[in-house]
């Protein structure tokens, strides 16, 4: 039997190696898919989630197992595509206006864009709190409760979101059909 | 519409297997950095912008940090770790280092001491039997200065000790993203407002104004009108001022207000002119200038402006407040703003006046029963127990609120509805028309609306303005605290008590001093030239103190400004008339009365413009700058900066001061 999440990471936070070797390599397929469903994107949901596991032993000397550790595991995710976010948006104000270079990379993501899928474009247009309950809610199925937790707002929050998202949908299904 | 749902769920949690180099080589970063971390007390190696200093905090966080791991401490070791973690802070508070302050939400981070002894040996021998990484050599021991966890009585102060660095490790590491720490905590607190907790009191910068669902009440630019054609000119007041609040949050955000979000009017009469009082008993003074307009030396600016009057004793008012409470009021400049707007507009109010506070978020609720104004205890408890969450049923909550309203009526009472809404009103009657009936039929039984609007991204601009322009009451937009204070505190009885009701303004030019004119704003106040004299036709309402202005741009005949050409087979206006601009005529009603009275007054040209006049004009200018209005033509916002800067006169609140630094920035943005 394997042991549970919470007695591994307490163990290695208290610094066993192993515990720890062990507990990343369990999780790590976990973190990837979210940050795939947060980002969208595979080459971002990759450093992203190198970035995560580059930090995660420092973040984890602070968790203090007060909730489960799936629950801790995805703030730590969402928390730190947040982060990212932030910074690509000013890196982005940044590079606007870096003359032909830049115009030509923002003409291939351009085209990338437009091959890119249905659920790309659905995503993209939703706001990032919606995309964050989303990925959470339909992505890594949890309750609107769990989700709530996760990103710290009451489950209502949660509900009100993913009323929220069908009503996008049901505005972007009308306008796709016009 | 599952439909959708399900396609989105379906193509989720199809995400592709990760790669498995990428993934070898996260795992061994993480491996490596756990030995960093364990191996030593040096600071956490945190790339990016990591800032100066911080590393120091970790230090001490990190020392200290077996304290709240090992439970059993005495005191003499617990007295000297903290001796050390005061000798080690202290010489780093010299340089101004912002720490967290713990907020509200620490509360969820409760002080985890319970005693774990010996698990984790227990655990290490468990999860040894599936090693999936090559163990490297013993780890040197982190913890030098604890002494053998044999001694069993935890003392209160170490147990103290324990939660007060509980509580800062959660400050410091709860929100925050990976690299950099405490960087990210630092900017968390915002995002974490809880309840009663304190708002900064600065304009809070919006990490984004997202427009995705916002919808504004606007109308195309008013056109310039041939006097020959169209001599009259009608429209209603306004004294709302949201569009001003949108445009300073948008511009404050970063971001240039959408062209759409502006209406001119609402911005000039954001501010506070000094103008004539009226004489006697009447309710408003009108007064009228003329200048050369700032945009064009070849027309003239006419300003109009009416003052309404001041009352020192108003009668006792009902207040219902309907606060929305749904999900998307969570976010700091929603929800908390709103609670401490409210309590902020407490001791404004009269012993007398009653409070309500009907909520609406799924179901409508009394959260408080009609309570006297100056049992403020109750009335802030109630407010500090609100929280967001469930949907809006906006409809129904106003249902109630009316309910509420309809029993606390009292003969000499004023009745109020204060509707405070980011805007969403996704459940019941979500036709704005439908909600505008309902509405107008309430006014007419003397319970009057009034719209407070909250956070940006929702923002339903275009039913706020339907609400509040039906209900006789104004639509404000609460950005920030100051804001609250200026709606809420300075101008609260003008917002809720008027003087004069169905205030109508038409303008008659004439055609032999001016060939065109043109009314800048009001676009959404349009009357019918008829619909002047039509006592039914419902109009805006003016305040006690509040102030309308209204400008027109007018061009001569003959000016080399005239846009419309000469008709060639209209004969041409006689050039011998008084040499009155044009007249000016009012309509109002005295609260409660069905008919209206008439003012009347000739535009004369010989009326200098005083600085209140210019900077009013300035506003406008701005206005139609940010409207990216055609009539301009180089003028720009250097010349509107100019401008306001010379008519700012004594400026007692600094709002003329905020509007030029917002010409600034929008002039930074806009380039």
């Amino acid at each position: 039997m394997e042991t549970d999440d919470e007695t591994v990471a307490r163990a290695a936070a208290s610094g066993d190696r192993s515990s720890f070797a062990a507990l990343i390599g369990r999780h790590y397929d976990r973190i990837h898919g979210l940050c795939y469903r947060l980002t969208g994107h595979r080459a971002e949901a990759q450093d992203l989630c190198q970035d995560i596991c580059a930090a995660l032993p420092a973040k984890l000397m602070a968790w203090r197992c007060e909730s489960r550790f799936t629950t801790w595991l995805y703030r730590v995710v969402v928390n730190a595509a947040h982060d990212r976010r932030r910074r690509q948006a000013v890196r982005h104000k940044a590079a606007q206006g870096w003359g032909d270079w830049e115009l030509a990379r923002q003409d291939d993501i351009a085209v990338q864009a437009e091959a890119l899928d249905w659920l790309t474009q659905t995503m993209q247009r939703l706001s990032p709190e919606l995309r964050d309950t989303v990925a959470l809610v339909l992505g890594e199925e949890l309750t609107q409760a769990q989700a709530g937790e996760v990103l710290g707002v009451s489950e209502g929050t949660v509900a009100w979101r993913m009323s929220e998202v069908k009503k996008r949908l049901r505005a972007m299904a009308a306008e796709d059909a016009k | 519409m599952t439909d959708d749902l399900d396609a989105l769920r379906a193509a989720l949690k199809a995400a592709p297997a990760p790669d498995l180099e990428a993934k070898a080589a996260a795992l061994r970063l993480a491996m490596e950095n756990f030995d960093k971390v364990q191996g030593s007390l040096d600071p956490m190696r945190l790339p990016l912008d990591r800032p100066q200093g911080a590393g120091f905090l970790t230090k001490v966080r990190m020392m200290l940090k077996p304290l709240t791991t090992r439970p059993i401490l005495t005191a003499t070791t617990s007295a000297a770790a903290l001796l050390m973690g005061v000798v080690l802070v202290l010489p780093l508070t010299k340089a101004p280092l912002p720490m967290p302050k713990p907020l509200g939400s620490i509360t969820a981070a409760a002080p985890e001491t319970k005693p774990q002894p010996a698990l984790t040996a227990e655990a290490t021998a468990k999860t040894k039997a599936v090693p999936t990484l090559p163990t490297q050599q013993p780890r040197p021991k982190p913890r030098p200065m604890l002494p053998s966890p044999s001694e069993s009585a935890a003392t209160a102060m170490s147990d103290k000790a324990a939660a007060m660095q509980a509580a800062q490790d959660m400050a410091l590491a709860a929100p925050a993203a990976p690299p950099p720490l405490t960087e990210a905590a630092r900017s968390a607190p915002s995002a974490k407002m809880s309840a009663n907790g304190l708002i900064a009191q600065k304009p809070m910068p919006m990490a984004q104004v997202q427009t995705n669902t916002e919808a504004y009440a606007n109308a195309p630019q008013n056109p310039v009108h041939v006097t020959s054609d169209e001599p009259v000119s009608t429209f209603s007041t306004d004294i709302d001022t949201a569009a001003y609040s949108v445009v300073r949050s948008s511009l404050n955000a970063g971001q240039m207000p959408p062209a759409d979000a502006v209406r001119v009017e609402e911005m000039v009469n954001y501010f506070p002119y000094d103008l004539p009082q009226p004489k006697a008993d009447a309710p408003f003074q009108p007064s009228v200038s003329v200048m050369q307009t700032p945009w064009n030396p070849n027309s003239r600016l006419v300003t109009i402006a009416l003052q309404g009057r001041s009352v020192t004793e108003r009668p006792p008012m009902n207040l219902v407040f309907l606060i929305d409470t749904s999900g998307s009021m969570e976010e700091p400049n929603k929800l908390p703003l709103l609670k401490q707007s409210l309590a902020l507009m407490l001791p404004n109010l009269q012993p007398q006046d009653k409070v309500a506070i009907v909520t609406y978020a799924g179901s409508a609720g009394e959260v408080l029963a009609p309570t006297p104004a100056s049992d403020r205890a109750t009335i802030l408890n109630a407010l500090d127990n609100l929280s967001a969450g469930g949907s809006t049923a906006g409809a129904e909550g106003l249902t109630l609120a009316y309910q509420v309203a309809d029993q606390m009526a009292e003969k000499g009472r004023v009745s109020r509805v204060l509707l405070a809404t980011d805007g969403d009103f996704n459940v019941g009657i979500d036709n704005p028309d439908d909600l505008k009936t309902f509405i107008a039929q309430k006014r007419d039984s003397g319970t009057y609306l009034s719209v407070l609007g909250f956070g940006r991204g929702n923002l339903d601009d275009a039913t706020m303005q339907a609400l509040a322009q039906n209900g006789n009451g104004t639509a404000s937009y609460i950005d920030t605290l100051s804001e609250a204070q200026k709606v809420l505190g300075d101008q609260l009885t003008g917002a809720l008590f008027s003087i004069a009701n169905d205030v109508k303004i038409q303008v008659e030019w004439n055609p032999a001093q001016v060939a065109e004119y043109r009314l800048i704003g009001y676009e959404t106040r349009a009357l019918r030239r008829e619909d002047f004299n039509n006592d039914k036709v419902d109009a805006g309402d003016i305040g006690a103190g509040l102030q309308v202005t209204a400008l027109y741009e007018v061009t001569a005949p003959g000016s080399p400004a005239i846009l419309n050409d000469a008709l060639r087979y209209a004969p041409a206006p006689e050039t011998t008339s008084p040499h009155e601009l044009g007249y000016l005529r009012l309509r109002y009603k005295e609260p409660g009365q069905t008919t209206s009275k008439l003012i009347e007054t000739p535009i004369t040209p010989d009326v200098p413009a005083t600085s209140e006049a210019r900077f009013a004009a300035a506003i406008a200018g701005f206005g139609q700058l940010l409207e990216h209005s055609t009539y301009l033509g180089t003028w720009g916002y250097d010349q509107a900066i100019a401008l306001a800067i010379a008519a700012k006169g004594a400026d007692p609140y600094g709002y003329r001061a905020e509007a030029v630094t917002l010409m600034r920035l929008a002039q930074s943005l806009s380039r």
